[in-house]
């Protein structure tokens, strides 16, 4: 099934919390909402949930508008961030809780409701938790119970929010490989919401990095990180060295390396230029920069380098040419990418 | 119980504890003791004999079965007034939520003359109801409404805090399982407030059955009928029978004793299961 979302907007007491999103989401994709706290992603996972609704804007799924149905008719799997498991069930009982509340004609019997469940919870690797309850178990089992839970419903559409934010990083990183096969295998169409990129880009076909309720940027990791739409996204993902620059003729100039120009398609006027660590290279000198430091951290060499007031880290492989502490050398910013300076930049 | 006190980090064990077990022995163990020896100066026979009276038994059932009775009233309306209290925003909220603590500080019997003033054959709500030929004034009905007046603060203000942590997001999730507003108060609301309720139900109860000031006006306190216990009570040290009166006194004691421990198990029990 696929999900289209159409020009959402919705503010909560004057602040807009989401603004004219619009977004797409194909049939099987694993879609990830990226994006610092109160960008909008956990009100636009709701919003599709049917649990908050939007002020103008309309999400169809196959085709349908969604805004009459309500939540319990969506046939929505959502996994919150805090599980919201039902304490005083046993696991058994939460999972099965979206069959044993469906219409009498609907219901399947109750012997079959069980061997449903445990051959979900078997899937799921917790078969033998059945009869705990949610405070008997770990952080981890309780995630997946709350997986269990929602899949149970077979859900046509699957949200997870900060699914795995109350983890410890080992147990994360292990649900993660996990769920994303999980997705594939069960032919899910999901959507999930993080503010950890290296989640988001480790899971998802596609990234939408959201910033004030807005889309910055939807595309698979891979272009994301190598084509930054804007110099948000670009700072947002990966590490990036930020220098302030002037654009005139078609030519960026940053201030204090009068030999840099770098040619760009950014209107005159004030810009920024942004680079990742591994672009930037060091060429011998004399120059403006200082070396301070070298280290050499497994295959990668890390250089600190000052530059007027600024100090950045430059990664170069072991190979590479380097200058030793306390020399000077010039920098090549050509793989710099140019973007138009914003007025208010908030993050 | 030296021991632990002696390693532990918080200091002030030896004190806190023998200030504590000083002032429970004050407040609270010397007058019970007082009331558990003094029946016996009528010898065993003649505490039964002061117990078994009928108007005795009767002034008991009383006592208990209408504080009960109102006790059960106020968890369903209770509950829904601690649910609107915490869960909505209303002009006024303020006001209605010193309302509910009127009932506690209001001098009972201040409220059981205002409470018969009302249902008397000739209050605004009494001439209402005579012509239906119901009478509440002067009947043990009357006791009932007493009792609901007094022990409602206790049900909300027991489940207000218990509502105010209930997780929103369990509600949510059930919505998306599929569930209706029927069946999420039903399956995952009321399942998680019973051990609140059950201690509401106690903390009411307590109340009802304890309760004279407020009672006395309104009962019309006639033997056999609308006669509460403590009230005889009252009677029997107005007799200078203090044997007797402390005979009643424990009884009632041994009584609710029981009831609050049958309920607090039952609260431990529902508790182990969750």
């Amino acid at each position: 099934m696929s999900v289209e979302l159409r020009d959402l907007s919705k503010s909560f007491g004057g602040v807009a919390a989401l603004n004219r999103v619009s977004l797409t989401i194909a049939q099987g994709e694993f879609l990830a909402l990226l994006g610092p706290s109160g960008s909008g992603k956990t009100t636009l996972l709701r919003v599709v949930a049917g649990l908050d609704f939007v002020d103008s804007g309309d999400i169809t799924v196959d085709g349908r508008s969604m805004q009459s149905v309500p939540a319990r008719e969506r046939s929505v799997g959502f996994v919150f961030q805090h599980y919201a498991l039902f304490r005083h069930m046993t696991v058994m009982r939460n999972v099965a809780f979206g069959l044993a509340v469906q219409p009498r004609n609907r219901r399947p019997p109750a012997r079959e409701v069980r061997a449903r469940v445990q051959s979900l919870l078997d899937f799921m690797e917790i078969g033998d938790l059945a009869h705990r309850y949610p405070e008997q178990i770990s952080g981890g089992q309780r995630q997946r119970v709350a997986l269990a839970r929602a899949l149970a419903i077979e859900p046509r559409l699957l949200l997870l929010d900060e699914p795995f934010g109350a983890l410890d990083a080992k147990v994360r990183k292990s649900l993660r490989v996990w769920l994303r096969a999980l997705h594939d295998r069960m032919g899910l169409t999901s959507i999930f919401v993080t503010h950890d990129q290296a989640e988001a880009m480790e899971m998802a076909d596609r990234v939408a990095v959201l910033r004030a309720g807005r889309v910055e940027q939807v595309d698979a990791p891979a272009r994301l990180y190598a084509e930054p739409a804007s110099a948000f996204v670009h700072e947002f993902i990966g590490e990036s060295v930020r220098f302030d620059c002037i654009v005139s003729d078609g030519l960026a100039r940053i201030e204090g390396l009068p030999n840099v120009q770098i040619p760009t398609t950014c209107p005159a006027g004030q810009a920024v230029a942004l680079i990742r660590l591994h672009e930037i290279g060091l060429l011998p000198g004399p120059g403006p920069a200082r070396v301070e430091s070298r280290h050499l951290v497994g295959p990668m060499c890390r250089t600190v380098v000052a530059l007027n007031d600024d100090v950045f880290d430059v990664l170069a492989t072991e190979a590479a040419w380097a200058p030793a502490p306390g020399q000077t050398c010039n920098l090549d910013l050509s793989r710099a990418r140019i973007y138009r300076s914003e007025p208010n930049w908030d993050s | 119980m030296m021991q632990p006190a002696r390693h532990s980090a918080l200091p002030g064990f030896n004190l806190t504890f023998g200030i504590t077990l000083l002032w429970l022995s004050l407040i609270v163990l010397l007058p019970l003791a007082a009331l558990i020896l003094r029946p016996w100066e009528l010898g065993l026979a003649g505490v039964w004999h002061s117990i078994t009276e009928p108007r005795v038994l009767a002034s008991l059932r009383l006592s208990f079965g209408v504080a009960a009775l109102a006790a059960v009233v106020n968890v369903p309306f209770g509950l829904l007034v601690a649910w609107v209290m915490v869960r909505y925003r209303f002009p006024c909220r303020n006001l209605a939520d010193s309302l509910i603590d009127m009932p506690l500080a209001l001098p009972t019997a201040v409220a059981g003359i205002a409470l018969t003033a009302l249902f008397a054959p000739k209050g605004w709500i009494g001439a209402l109801l005579t012509p239906l030929g119901i009478k509440v004034a002067y009947t043990p009905l009357g006791i009932l409404v007493a009792l609901i007046f007094v022990g409602l603060p206790f049900v909300v203000r027991t489940l207000e805090p218990v509502i105010m942590d209930l997780p929103l997001d369990s509600e949510e999730a059930a919505a998306t399982l599929g569930a209706t507003r029927s069946q999420i108060v039903r399956r995952v609301v009321l399942p998680a407030l019973i051990p609140a309720l059950l201690a509401g139900f106690g903390a009411a109860l307590a109340r009802g059955v304890g309760e004279y000031g407020s009672v006395i006006f309104i009962a019309g306190n006639m033997p056999m009928i609308s006669e509460i216990a403590p009230l005889l009570i009252v009677i029997r040290l107005e007799q200078l029978d203090y044997a007797g009166a402390a005979a009643l006194g424990l009884v009632m004691l041994l009584v609710s004793f029981a009831i609050l421990l049958l309920l607090n198990l039952l609260e431990r029990r529902i508790h182990q299961r969750t």
